[in-house]
């Protein structure tokens, strides 16, 4: 597979050095010439100065062949362009942008990039499944399928403690997929019973996500 | 017409002072703030610093309610951004954005918008005078 990154902060070369490592074909492009070389001396030749959004820099970088563009500069304009001239000019199968501005994300999917990355919403969501006793964490939503994994902890009054799993009326559309019992993981079954403080592991619809809440933790 | 110009550089105020002259309806955005000291003093339409790639940006600036969309900023991938948002979200009748990138211009022609690329246009005038001069030698 071969993967083109436009960019070369702090993600892109982390992101490269990454890559690299686990063998995958990888060009870096970078404007700051700098950085270029310093780069260069690391990764060897798979560096190249230029501006990203340039056809004939990404024709250089032989995006024609490219499995995979990923624009992770730090600015939206030039990640959005730098993905759309990848699709549209040299017909890349996947395109990749960072946001920056978070707001940009829904954005940029109605724009036709095929999977966007706010750093900003991936620190917020691990930061809310970090703070202690928030009993319902959203832990990944999956934008194209519509689908969200939560977590949620069963409270003392939850009408499913007790209960074993074919007994609950769970919503529709919802799949438990994990049990933490006292540190310990359960795979479930219809006859594993539900423990008042067991964490749920769940695969949701994001419309049912307000009712698994109700059932579970209110 | 109610029209909105991002990118208050010489062709941003220019296309804002003519546009008011003629009696249209004007909001101008710009990032620095400074950049519309060139307005004329008795400037009728309004200002608004801020990116016009933010969303929140241009709806204080009424891109609902526009009938027309330019962006002129000097950046080329802001111009391009700035004009999808116009024309792909809020469906603004009718975007026009300067690219000086001739690739990019043609490639984003050809993905519905209204590009004007100021460096093949200045380059064919050029070439078009050089070669009136050569058909014609004067002395």
């Amino acid at each position: 597979m071969y993967i083109i990154v436009v960019g070369g902060g702090k993600v892109g070369y982390y992101l490269t050095k990454t890559l690299v490592h686990e063998g995958y074909e990888v060009f870096l492009i970078e404007k700051n010439p700098i950085k270029c070389q310093i780069y260069a001396e690391r990764f060897g030749a798979v560096v190249m100065q230029g501006d990203g959004a340039e056809a004939a820099i990404l024709e250089a970088a032989g995006a024609g062949r490219a499995d995979v563009v990923i624009a992770v500069t730090g600015d939206d304009e030039d990640n959005l362009v730098i993905c759309q001239m990848a699709k549209e000019r040299f017909g890349v199968a996947r395109a990749i942008a960072r946001v920056n501005n978070p707001k940009n994300e829904e954005l940029f999917r109605k724009l036709g990039i095929d999977v966007t990355v706010s750093q900003t919403n991936v620190i917020l969501s691990i930061i809310e499944q970090q703070i202690p006793e928030r009993p319902f964490v959203h832990l990944l939503a999956l934008r194209h399928a519509d689908l969200a994994i939560v977590e949620a902890k069963v409270s003392d009054d939850s009408p499913v403690v007790d209960q074993p799993i074919e007994r609950i009326q769970f919503p529709p559309e919802v799949n438990v997929t994990a049990v933490l019992r006292a540190g310990d993981l359960i795979i479930p079954t219809g006859q594993t019973v539900i423990r008042a403080g067991d964490e749920i592991i769940a695969v949701t619809k994001r419309e049912r996500e307000e009712e698994l809440r109700h059932l579970l933790v209110d | 017409m109610r029209i909105l110009i991002v990118g208050c550089g010489r062709v941003g105020w220019r296309l804002a002072s003519d546009f008011t002259t003629r009696g249209h309806d004007v909001v101008v955005v710009d990032i620095k703030p400074h950049a519309f000291r060139q307005l004329p003093e008795e400037f009728p339409g309004r200002v608004i610093v801020g990116t016009g790639i933010d969303e929140d940006v241009l709806r204080s600036a009424g891109i609902e309610h526009a009938d027309v969309f330019v962006a002129v900023t000097d950046d080329d991938n802001t111009n391009i951004m700035a004009a999808q948002i116009a024309q792909k979200i809020y469906h603004v009748p009718r975007v026009v954005l300067r690219v000086y990138d001739p690739v990019r211009a043609e490639i984003f022609r050809e993905l519905g918008l209204t590009v004007v690329c100021p460096t093949t246009t200045v380059a064919s005038l050029i070439e078009e005078q050089v070669l009136a001069g050569a058909a014609s030698p004067q002395g």
